[in-house]
């Protein structure tokens, strides 16, 4: 069978066999660990804390209320008292609003929570669930997921597409979660089917899982889900490439998914629906792949959110050697972060070490010309010539040049044989052209 | 032979007459003054009155709706050549000069990450805040150099950037360009300045600097009407600036973070006071 793919993108080493074979294992939490919940942990405005420095909260209790339509709430991980409610080191590397709670070791249920059948539900009161539960796409962009659910009016909606695609390197999290609960994320998928009214979902595997691919066709099969197994090919799980690879749709330029009729969720996300509709269940867990070639045990782990990410890697056997550098997320489209003592969040999808001999140091060289970052470009933007005239500052020309279609997935940087950071430049060009955009 | 002569001399003639009736007929009407007010400026075009370029500006005191003061690079003798094309009284402000409000260069403040990469503080600062421990010191990547119109600014041997008081002429184009804010504007005539821009807590300061401002308040306790402390970051109050207390309260700063520089540019700049 031919597979499915996308135009650009190259396939850099997976290392998914470190990990894609072990089980999830739940991250332990014992009395008295300090859990620090960021009240920014989604794209929109922060959420604004509801609890006070000596406090007692119960597991799954809100701690922070939403501030406008784009902002979720977010939740207690476990019970125990806020010892304080002060900025803290986020994931970005500054310091930003935190929720500090002292573990009481009960991990105590909030008894307020209820699922409900979502069949008796509207699909208003279901989006009312999701938001309430802080659902935010569990992919890494942590977009709150009830406002992808509530397109305009005028935008027609036809396919919901699932991404289990997982092209990211090393990150096996979403294998391993559809391979050990595929009936929660079908139950999930089922319910955005109803928000969404729509006929047609579509789950998109890259070919690199075939257990998965085969476990999830039976278990979809009759309930009106098919399963896309894709080519393995970076990032085949960039929202507007698999809307490709599965659809034959564009989105068009500066355009949204809805614009060609397509709604997009990760299949971990698709689970998190599940739990908060059904169970009411909100979210304050999320499964984790602890790799890379610095730690000594790469595990998948549940993870509480506002754990350590240094707690993460002591259960994995602690980091060999002397660490170069921690990323939060995959290697492609990771963030880098600054010590092990940040906090896990909504957004951690992976933690990887890698050793100080892996990270590259040298400094960037001429462009050679060799045009492998304008193949690999899924995008079909030009990467180094917006970055010629990013360096030079000619923000106008960069943004002739497209440099707002960018999706930051890093294959140019990847591919560059110059070493030339391209993925800042084009990061510095979006930036300048949205404070241009802001001042005009 | 003159055939060919007279037929071209004949083209030229006619193209001649051509010429002279459209300049007469289409001439464009430039205020005498608006000319003499460009010359008169630097040329610069570095936007420092608010006008886009030089030409811009002078279009605008030409039609004498604007203050003939405004251009700060050309200084004293600039504004009053101005005032004297369009008549008016000079009123020269004090000349302002930009200070690199910081010596935390990369012998003496703590990076809390290795950058490899875009060589630029804006972009260095889109990952986790720059590399600089400190909030607000500088990254010495050398956004404002590139920002200089008038080549005032260098990046030391240390990693520290620092502006030739000598050759900023005040235009403030280093002070937006700066994603940290650590260039402030500051009277030509006073050469002592507090060279921090951390609010951060003594300790915390101690910690990622040594030669950050720790709050203590000694200068403020030496020369009150000099120095204010507020939020844990000494200032030089410029309005009541003497020189004299200046010093007094400069030699009790204990971490020497308050700089004359009439004794010298920070470590590693080529500059001479």
């Amino acid at each position: 069978m031919e597979l499915k793919t996308f135009k650009g993108g190259l396939h850099p080493p997976d290392n998914k066999a470190w990990s894609e074979k072990k089980a999830i294992e739940v991250c332990p939490l014992a009395e008295g660990d300090e859990l620090v919940i960021l009240l920014s942990q989604h794209i929109g405005a922060p959420a604004e804390a509801c609890v006070k420095k000596g406090d007692f909260v119960k597991k799954g209790q809100v701690i922070a209320t939403p501030k406008g339509f784009v902002s979720v709430p977010i939740h207690a991980s476990t019970s125990g008292e806020v010892i304080s409610v002060e900025p803290r080191l986020g994931t970005a590397g500054t310091k930003v609003p935190a929720v500090v709670i002292k573990a009481d070791g009960q991990d105590t249920w909030d008894e307020n929570l209820s699922g409900a059948d979502p069949d008796t539900l509207t699909a208003q009161e279901i989006k009312d669930r999701i938001r309430d539960a802080g659902i935010v796409g569990m992919g890494g962009a942590t977009f709150p997921t009830h406002v992808k659910l509530s397109p305009p009016e005028d935008k027609k909606i036809d396919h919901l597409i699932l991404n289990g695609v997982e092209c990211e390197p090393y990150l096996t999290a979403d294998h391993r979660l559809m391979l050990e609960d595929p009936d929660n994320i079908i139950g999930g998928i089922l319910i955005l089917k109803k928000v969404l009214g729509v006929e047609k979902a579509i789950i998109g595997i890259e070919a690199n899982k075939p257990d998965a691919i085969e476990l999830m066709t039976k278990a979809c099969a009759g309930r009106g889900i098919e399963v896309g197994a894709l080519k393995v090919q970076y990032p085949q799980g960039a929202e507007k490439q698999l809307i490709y690879a599965l659809t034959g749709r564009e989105v068009p330029s500066g355009g949204l998914p809805m614009d060609c009729g397509c709604v997009v969720q990760n299949v971990g996300t698709a689970a998190a629906v599940n739990d908060a509709v059904r169970r009411g269940i909100p979210l304050i867990e999320r499964i984790a792949t602890v790799s890379g070639s610095a730690v000594n045990e790469p595990k998948n782990l549940r993870i509480k959110i506002g754990q350590p990410l240094g707690k993460l890697v002591e259960f994995c056997g602690g980091a060999k050697g002397e660490l170069g550098k921690i990323i939060q997320g995959g290697p492609m489209m990771g963030m880098a972060a600054v010590s092990l003592d940040v906090p896990a969040t909504r957004g951690t999808s992976g933690v990887l070490l890698f050793s100080e001999g892996q990270v590259l140091k040298e400094p960037e060289g001429p462009c050679v010309r060799c045009g492998n970052c304008v193949r690999a470009c899924p995008a079909f933007i030009l990467p180094t010539e917006i970055a010629f005239k990013t360096k030079k500052g000619m923000i106008d020309e960069a943004e002739k040049l497209n440099a707002m279609d960018c999706i930051e997935c890093g294959s140019c940087t990847y591919i560059c044989p110059a070493r030339i950071p391209l993925i800042q430049y084009l990061r510095q060009a979006k930036g300048a052209i949205i404070a241009k955009r802001r001042k005009v | 032979m003159i055939g060919a002569v007279l037929s071209l001399g004949g083209i030229g003639f006619l193209a001649a007459v051509i010429l002279g009736v459209a300049a007469k007929k289409f001439a464009v009407e430039v205020d005498p003054k608006e000319e003499a007010i460009l010359n008169a400026l630097p040329g610069a075009n570095c936007g420092a009155c608010g006008y886009p370029g030089c030409s811009g500006y002078a279009k605008a005191v030409a039609s004498g709706q604007v203050d003939p003061s405004l251009c700060t690079p050309g200084g004293k003798a600039v504004v009053e050549k101005i005032a004297e094309i369009m008549g008016v009284e000079a009123v020269v402000a004090e000349p302002m000069v930009a200070v690199v409000c910081c010596q935390g260069d990369n012998q003496k403040a703590k990076d809390k990450y290795k950058y490899i990469g875009v060589q630029d503080c804006v972009t260095a600062q889109m990952l986790a805040g720059g590399p600089k421990d400190c909030p607000g010191g500088c990254l010495g990547l050398g956004t404002c150099v590139v920002a200089c119109p008038f080549g005032a600014i260098e990046i030391t041997s240390q990693g520290l950037a620092v502006i030739d008081r000598e050759k900023c002429t005040g235009c403030k184009k280093c002070v937006s360009a700066c994603p940290r804010k650590v260039i402030k504007m500051t009277p030509k005539s006073a050469s002592v300045h507090v060279l921090c821009n951390s609010h951060d807590k003594g300790p915390q300061v101690k910690g990622y600097c040594q030669i950050g401002c720790i709050g203590c308040q000694l200068c403020k306790r030496a020369a009150e009407e000099v120095y204010a402390v507020e939020n844990f970051l000494a200032a030089v109050k410029y309005d009541t600036y003497d020189a004299e207390k200046a010093r007094a309260g400069m030699e009790k700063c204990p971490t020497k973070c308050i700089r004359d520089f009439a004794d010298g540019y920070p470590e590693g700049s080529t500059f001479k006071p």
